[in-house]
């Protein structure tokens, strides 16, 4: 388990490096100049180098990588240049917001998916197969933004079941105010998932331990979950391991339908701001985190499944 | 009819595993989810082609008497709030993030599919090197590095284009070079090898052939994503520019009138779902009628 953790460890500090080197590379070959951007087209050209000096814009772009790897190193993101403050400060006071919005939305397609995919395996081809297949295909082609207003529309415009939007207030409302969200975020996912989780359940049941489960006469009801459910959670959780990349995107999305303040919106508003640092930072907060998920559900399937560590 | 007849086997494998042709019509003629699939798509295929000769107006005309008109004979879906015809927009929309998503699928599908295909069949540095390429991509969350290089290109359609181009490589990039990595030991690669073939001949008439199935249908279930993508982005205003008619445009401008018009933001999502919906069942289709048996 420990080699199979060191060398896990490593390929992913790997590909962190790659990351935020591709991230500056990104941020750093735009065309336009941002000091231009922000003082406006009627700057003089002395102020613009002026400014351009203050950032750092002026030297070569080796000298500017290794100011920014340096300054990284210790925690430091660099200045806002629109609102003047820290970029940690900004981002620090967001990611909870996004942070909490990303595992209601997980357990949310845990609740979902995970019985839904059950059920289509144990009736393979049946009528329940078909209609949970069918719901899979159509919530794929489902852009998730959407499907977010519709939900709004029903239940809080006509249900007032839950706020329109906003975080709400004390811990209650704060949850309250990420159920849509969550289920929304959930809801792009969750086709995927049940596709792949079925298939999972599909290969486990054909199994030669699952016949002899059969053959000993024990229940259809205790196969499924003592036999099949936990050897399909090793793919869930991988799985989910694999797709909460995409699951952080779509809270981007999110975000900005029911007006929360995370890191989705923050990078939305700095893009139509042309804030330069604070978009570089936040490309690098999430893709750092993907990895570290990333991470983190691999040494779990490995610590569930020894076959795993061997590979 | 219980008579019992031998049912016909699969004839033998041409060369490289290709089955002959008719084969394939038959299992595509016996699988509805293939003729349900390819008839929505193609119908909305046919909608963009025939956008001018269809829609009842022009997607930018407006009827100034009649703004935000909801449901009626002269405006079969109502208009919006610049008086214009909600119907022709959502005809006219079609054939914009039909083309975008096409489009933006040629280059990631043609780069993506060589590049694995060489990877998985030359290993080595360039395996190495394309394997970190992908590691590092697909570290990014989909839609913070589509919209990060986009505020880097600027808005807009060749924005989508250098995004996609950017990212969405690495999925037929792996799905190629695993099959390839099959492909590569098998027999008759090792016969054409032994029979001192050349590399280039090998790999475009005996691996490809056999690799690019996979890619083609993950071509038409990215597609639907692609789609469902560029709508996101038009409507977060990163996408297609107003006034050119994009579903995600229509979306996001009828949300503001959601309590009074709920046809403005609703009717577009539901197009982009039939067609999701079409290709989805298109490729699920493809995939099952390619599938060796």
């Amino acid at each position: 388990m420990l080699r199979y953790a060191a060398r896990r460890v490593a390929a992913a500090v790997l590909v962190v490096f790659g990351v935020t080197l591709a991230t500056f590379l990104l941020m750093h070959l735009e065309p336009g100049d941002p000091a231009r951007a922000v003082l406006g087209i009627h700057a003089t050209p002395t102020a613009v180098a002026a400014l351009r000096r203050e950032w750092g814009l002026s030297s070569s772009l080796p000298a500017q990588l290794g100011h920014f790897l340096s300054q990284l190193v210790r925690g430091d993101l660099g200045q806002s240049y629109i609102y003047g403050v820290s970029v940690s400060s900004l981002i620090g006071a967001r990611i909870g917001e996004t942070a909490a919005l990303v595992a209601v939305a997980t357990a949310f397609a845990v609740i979902i998916t995970v019985p839904l995919s059950a059920l289509a395996a144990s009736r393979q081809n049946g009528w329940a197969d078909h209609v949970v297949r069918a719901v899979s295909v159509v919530g794929l082609a489902l852009p998730a933004f959407w499907f977010g207003i519709v939900l709004i529309e029903v239940f809080a415009v006509h249900l007032h079941l839950v706020p329109v939007g906003g975080a709400g207030s004390g811990f209650g409302g704060h949850l309250e105010a990420l159920v849509l969200p969550g289920l929304t975020a959930s809801f792009a996912m969750a086709p995927i998932l049940v596709r792949s989780l079925r298939v999972g359940m599909l290969e486990v049941m054909d199994a030669d331990f699952i016949a002899v489960a059969r053959a000993k006469g024990l229940g259809d009801t205790r196969v499924l979950f003592a036999h099949v459910a936990r050897n399909a959670l090793v793919p869930t959780v991988t799985l989910l391991g694999l797709n909460i990349a995409y699951l952080i995107g779509s809270t981007v999305i999110v975000e900005q339908v029911f007006n929360l303040n995370g890191l989705g919106s923050l990078l939305l508003s700095s893009i139509l701001n042309r804030d330069f640092p604070v978009v570089q930072a936040i490309t690098l907060v999430l893709g750092t985190a993907v990895v570290f998920l990333n991470l983190a559900t691999d040494l779990f399937a490995a610590r569930l499944d020894p076959r795993i560590r061997l590979r | 009819m219980t008579t019992f007849v031998e049912p016909p086997g699969p004839p033998p494998l041409a060369e490289g595993g290709r089955r002959p042709r008719h084969i394939l019509l038959q299992r595509a003629r016996r699988s509805p989810t293939l003729i349900i699939g390819a008839a929505i798509s193609l119908t909305l295929v046919l909608v963009a082609v025939l956008a001018p000769l269809i829609s009842p107006y022009s997607p930018d005309h407006q009827d100034l008497y009649n703004i935000l008109s909801g449901f009626s004979s002269k405006h079969l879906f109502g208009t919006d709030e610049l008086g214009r015809d909600e119907l022709s927009r959502l005809i006219w929309a079609t054939r914009t993030d039909l083309r975008v998503g096409f489009l933006a699928v040629i280059f990631p599908f043609c780069f993506g599919s060589v590049v694995g295909t060489l990877a998985g069949y030359r290993g080595g540095w360039l395996d190495t090197v394309v394997m970190r390429a992908v590691d590092v991509l697909i570290a990014f969350p989909f839609y913070v590095l589509v919209i990060a290089l986009i505020f880097v290109v600027g808005t807009g359609t060749t924005g989508i284009y250098v995004a996609f181009a950017v990212v969405d490589w690495v999925v037929y990039a792996r799905a190629v070079r695993s099959t390839t990595l099959v492909v590569r030991e098998s027999d008759y690669v090792a016969a054409a090898r032994t029979g001192g073939l050349p590399d280039s001949r090998i790999l475009l008439r005996h691996v490809l052939p056999n690799t690019i199935t996979q890619a083609v249908v993950y071509l038409t279930n990215d597609v639907v994503l692609v789609i469902v993508a560029v709508v996101t982005l038009g409507y977060l205003g990163l996408g297609v520019q107003p006034p050119t008619p994009d579903w995600g445009t229509m979306i996001s401008d009828g949300q503001e009138f959601l309590t009074t018009y709920w046809a403005l933001s609703t009717l577009p999502g539901i197009a982009v779902l039939v067609t999701g919906l079409g290709l989805s069942l298109l490729g699920d289709g493809l995939a099952d009628v390619m599938r060796p048996q």
